[in-house]
């Protein structure tokens, strides 16, 4: 068995791709529901109820989406540069504290100054902490997988210790998290009635923003030239360790956004459960947007869907809501392969 | 207090895990294959060893199963970035994901609705005739659960197929040079693929010493990191299964330590303190080491029968 490059992948093609890995997923995913002992059919249903079968789903969706979009983002502006940046979680939660830093009372401005200084707040937390990968990998050499990995563990302990120690609040009996957000830091909701808030404009709008520059600018130009090729770039004179550092500052950034969405949007507190896997599920929403910062909008929606979806599955039909963990990670599995034979043919024998 | 009998033997427990599982990332690597899979491997190896006690099987009926479940998602992780030569690091991730939502999915609905964690009869301590008599040393290494001898005899057994063997000799070729290899008639994705497997049947096993012999009952994000520590440990390590043993050991006396600190210390320094530090010391670790790794030349490298290079 060998790979032949193939020229001629027709657009319609890749463009389908994302839906039929999620095809594939649920497939695939079908036996694990009969492994169960339930029916597909009534499971998928339940599911795709859960997730659109009402105004209140759908802003469920949106919502669950919008943290998604921005760690997505993170996921494909690193990895379009081959930088390897797995500690969004980590992020996320750096830019959750810079929000409770200074969102809780601190100062109190008018909202309008107030949002958007919490988002530069956590862009510049998550920022911060993914210097130090960077750093490392630029000046010694270090490999950023383990370091970015290993970087999660620490923060959630760090969080865990703020929650437990000086920032736990006292009015919220015995539980482990931090005081709300100040009124005039709080996301409003942009549906009557939902959480849907005002988090996903400005994911949209950073979408928007990261296409920009990634397609227009040199920056930009130099991220994706570094990640196509790193000698070739070198030869027409791009500093690798510059656009590794530009990665950094806009993945990073935008991870740590994240971690202000949830805060000042969703929970209007920090807690240690503030994100389940939002930084791992944004690596899956970047490969089936194939690091395209438009598609990120389209496949966060199709991955929140799936979780809001199974979690009001698991309360009708009796099936563990990990059922969406398995789907995403099948749909990200099964979108490498198809991104690939889009690119090759498979030629059997000699 | 800090060096007693009873601290090292806490220390071999808590290396064992790590020592499996850095052996099985060592032999893929060594072959050429990064697998990021590792920490899911090592959560459906917990589950499933446990999983398999706890419906009557035998103990060592459940580490071949662990071991056979281990490779199944190794050969995934072989289909993926051996022969179709997709990204290592996304796969591995992917197979990460993958296998802990399906050890926790598995988990939740054979064992629903429970607020403590049912327990099973792990693998109980064996001490050794005539090793264990010797002081200090015998009690730490030779009194100890029957898979943690068995980690011991892989590192001498990984040492000898790699360096003393002709298969040893084509795994590494694999890794550093597949071209050479192939000039020879051996078939590299074949080598690679069963590098993999071997080596991720022993992080399942890895995994599953923590719910059938260092505890009894399996928990939800009960890995904790340790899979990523192991790719720490195999660069730490060079890439030398003895080596490889030394750093476990090394990271577990220091795990040990701080576990035993945080008893101490805990009403002066919070104890989460404490238990970053074995994150920090990994980075730490790699720091120490990164200038001068030698990593395996065609680490990440996919290979494509018949390129010429």
């Amino acid at each position: 068995m060998r790979l032949k490059t193939r020229r001629d992948a027709p657009v319609w093609l890749i463009a389908l791709l994302p839906i039929l890995s999620i095809g594939v997923a649920f497939i695939i995913g079908a036996f694990f529901i009969i492994w169960a002992g339930e029916s597909p059919i009534t499971a998928y249903i339940a599911l795709i109820k859960g997730s659109l079968g009402s105004t209140f789903a759908i802003t469920e969706s949106l919502a669950r989406a919008t943290p998604l979009i921005f760690t997505g983002l993170a996921a494909a502006v690193a990895f379009r540069a081959k930088f390897w940046n797995i500690g969004a979680e980590g992020q996320l939660y750096c830019g959750a504290m810079a929000a409770t830093l200074v969102g809780t009372g601190v100062i109190d401005l008018p909202a309008p100054i107030m949002i958007p200084m919490l988002f530069i707040a956590g862009a510049l937390a998550g920022c911060l902490i993914l210097l130090v990968p960077v750093v490392l990998k630029t000046h010694m050499k270090v490999d950023e997988v383990v370091t970015t990995l290993l970087l999660n563990f620490v923060i959630l302990l760090f969080v865990n210790m703020l929650l437990e120690g000086p920032w736990k609040d006292p009015m919220a009996m015995g539980w482990p998290q931090a005081a709300r957000i100040i009124d005039n830091g709080v996301l409003p909701t942009i549906v009557a009635k939902s959480r849907l808030h005002l988090g996903i404009i400005i994911a949209l709008v950073m979408s928007v923003v990261m296409w920009a520059i990634l397609r227009f600018t040199v920056w930009g130009y130099e991220i994706r030239a570094v990640g196509y090729n790193q000698q070739a770039s070198t030869f027409f004179g791009i500093s690798i360790n510059k656009s590794v550092l530009m990665v950094a500052l806009f993945s990073g950034g935008l991870a740590g956004m994240a971690g202000v969405s949830e805060v000042a949007g969703l929970k209007g507190y920090l807690t240690l459960t503030l994100s389940p896997g939002f930084g791992y599920t944004g690596i899956a929403v970047a490969m089936l947007a194939q690091l395209h910062p438009i598609g990120v909008i389209v496949s966060a929606v199709f991955l929140a869907s799936i979780y809001v979806g199974a979690d009001a599955m698991s309360r009708t039909v009796n099936i563990p809501n990990y059922i969406a963990d398995i789907l995403v990670a099948i749909s990200l599995l099964s979108v490498l392969v198809g991104a690939m034979l889009t690119r090759f043919r498979i030629v059997w024998g000699k | 207090m800090m060096l007693t009998a009873g601290l090292w033997a806490s220390v071999i427990r808590i290396a064992t895990p790590l020592i499996f599982a850095t052996l099985g990332e060592l032999i893929c690597e060594r072959a050429g294959v990064l697998n990021l899979g590792i920490e899911g491997i090592m959560t459906i190896g917990a589950m499933a060893g446990w999983i398999w006690v706890y419906q009557g099987g035998e103990l060592w009926g459940g580490v071949v199963f662990v071991a056979i479940v281990g490779m199944i998602f190794g050969f995934l992780h072989s289909i993926l970035v051996v022969y179709l030569g997709l990204s290592q690091h996304v796969s591995g991730i992917g197979i990460t994901l993958l296998a802990s939502s399906i050890s926790y999915y598995a988990y939740t609905m054979l064992i629903p609705f429970s607020t403590t964690p049912p327990k099973i009869v792990p693998f109980s301590a064996f001490e050794v005739p005539v090793l264990s008599s010797i002081p200090i040393i015998g009690e730490a290494f030779f009194n100890q659960s029957a898979l943690t001898y068995l980690s011991y005899i892989l590192v001498i057994v990984t040492f000898y197929v790699l360096y003393k063997m002709p298969i040893g000799l084509t795994i590494r070729m694999a890794g550093e040079n597949p071209v050479a290899n192939e000039a020879q008639g051996i078939n590299v994705l074949l080598i690679r693929t069963g590098a993999v497997m071997v080596g991720s049947a022993l992080m399942a096993i890895g995994g599953a010493f923590l719910t059938m012999s260092a505890f009894d009952a399996f928990y939800f994000g009960m890995i904790n990191g340790r899979g990523w520590i192991c790719i720490a440990l195999v660069i730490f390590a060079s890439w030398k299964p003895g080596k490889a043993f030394l750093g476990a050991i090394l990271f577990a006396l220091f795990e040990a330590l701080q576990i035993r600190a945080q008893l101490i210390g805990a009403d002066v320094i919070p104890y989460q303190i404490f238990s970053m530090m074995p994150y920090f010391l990994s980075i730490v670790a790699m720091m120490l080491v990164a200038r001068r790794a030698a990593y395996p030349k065609a680490l990440l490298v996919p290979f494509r029968q018949g390129d010429r290079i």
